[in-house]
């Protein structure tokens, strides 16, 4: 109960900063990538903000053996770049660039009135079933 | 190109949240916050992992809900894309993540957080051909 919990403010937190920073609007997703155009550099000073604060807990913390509620960390498992890894990503950056959209800000969205963000959270999930059911594709590893 | 719209203020302070929130999944639950991942094992996985996946996206949902009640004038959104666009953009998306194993927040952050190699090699993937993509649009249509 007290890990849902914790999990719970995780996500309330993680929704509030990508609210907060604008990454849950698809306008100013497309501004930052949009360098050819009228670039707005923000979203790197999200990463650069996120990195910072998750960076110094990681790192510090990575002499302790246990987390405080769970019997170990988790981490990713596969090793070295595959074929994957890269084509995985190019796709997922195409629909990225075609909406402004990535798979949080998309679900925190979900509740911003407008109809489209469920055309497209509908669409993600039925692309995650395609992948995840495609026969004799590599198990998913434990990561992001 | 010309700089536009630049918001570091509320960029680092929203970044700085959105690092803090994984902070705290890593080190009270030991585990990454990849919604792509949490979103994917939700769906096919069962199991106890289950309910702290539902949870985390509940406090997502949670927090859109709560800021468009409360703070509406804080909330900044602006779609462009037509419907046709985001069924494309979504099933690439989805499709995508499952394939690389991670979206912006757990390779982007998270594993980049890590210095994970598979991370920083996915993240400039993705925003490669995101910024590609995005560069068609402008040009070709």
């Amino acid at each position: 109960m007290s890990r849902a919990i914790v999990a719970f403010l995780s996500g309330l937190v993680f929704g509030a900063g990508l609210i907060v920073s604008q990454m849950s609007n698809p306008a100013k997703v497309i501004g930052f990538l949009d360098i050819s155009g009228n670039w707005d550099p923000s979203l790197a000073f999200v990463m650069a903000g996120a990195l910072a604060v998750f960076g110094a807990v990681y790192w510090s913390s990575r002499a302790r053996t246990t987390p405080l509620l769970a019997p170990r960390f988790a981490l990713p498992t596969r090793d070295g770049i595959d074929r994957q890894l890269v084509a995985g990503s190019l796709i997922f950056g195409v629909g990225w660039g075609l909406s402004g959209f990535c798979p949080g800000p998309a679900v925190v969205s979900c509740t911003f009135g407008d109809w489209r963000v469920w055309v497209f959270v509908g669409a993600m999930l039925a692309g995650m079933l395609l992948y995840r059911s495609w026969p004799g594709r590599q198990p998913i590893p434990r990561e992001a | 190109m010309s700089i536009v719209n630049f918001t570091p203020f509320s960029a680092i302070v929203g970044g700085a949240l959105i690092g803090l929130a994984a902070a705290l999944l890593w080190r009270m639950l030991g585990r990454i916050a990849g919604v792509s991942t949490i979103l994917g094992s939700v769906l096919m996985e069962p199991g106890n992992d289950r309910i702290w996946r539902i949870a985390f996206l509940a406090g997502l949902v949670v927090s859109g809900l709560g800021a468009i009640l409360l703070i509406p004038n804080a909330v900044h959104f602006e779609l462009k894309a037509g419907a046709g666009q985001l069924l494309v953009a979504g099933l690439l998306v989805g499709f995508g993540t499952q394939m690389g194993s991670g979206c912006t927040s757990g390779h982007g952050v998270c594993g980049i957080g890590r210095l994970s190699t598979r991370s920083i090699v996915a993240t400039l993937c993705f925003m490669g051909s995101g910024m590609l993509t995005v560069f068609a649009l402008a040009h070709l249509s």
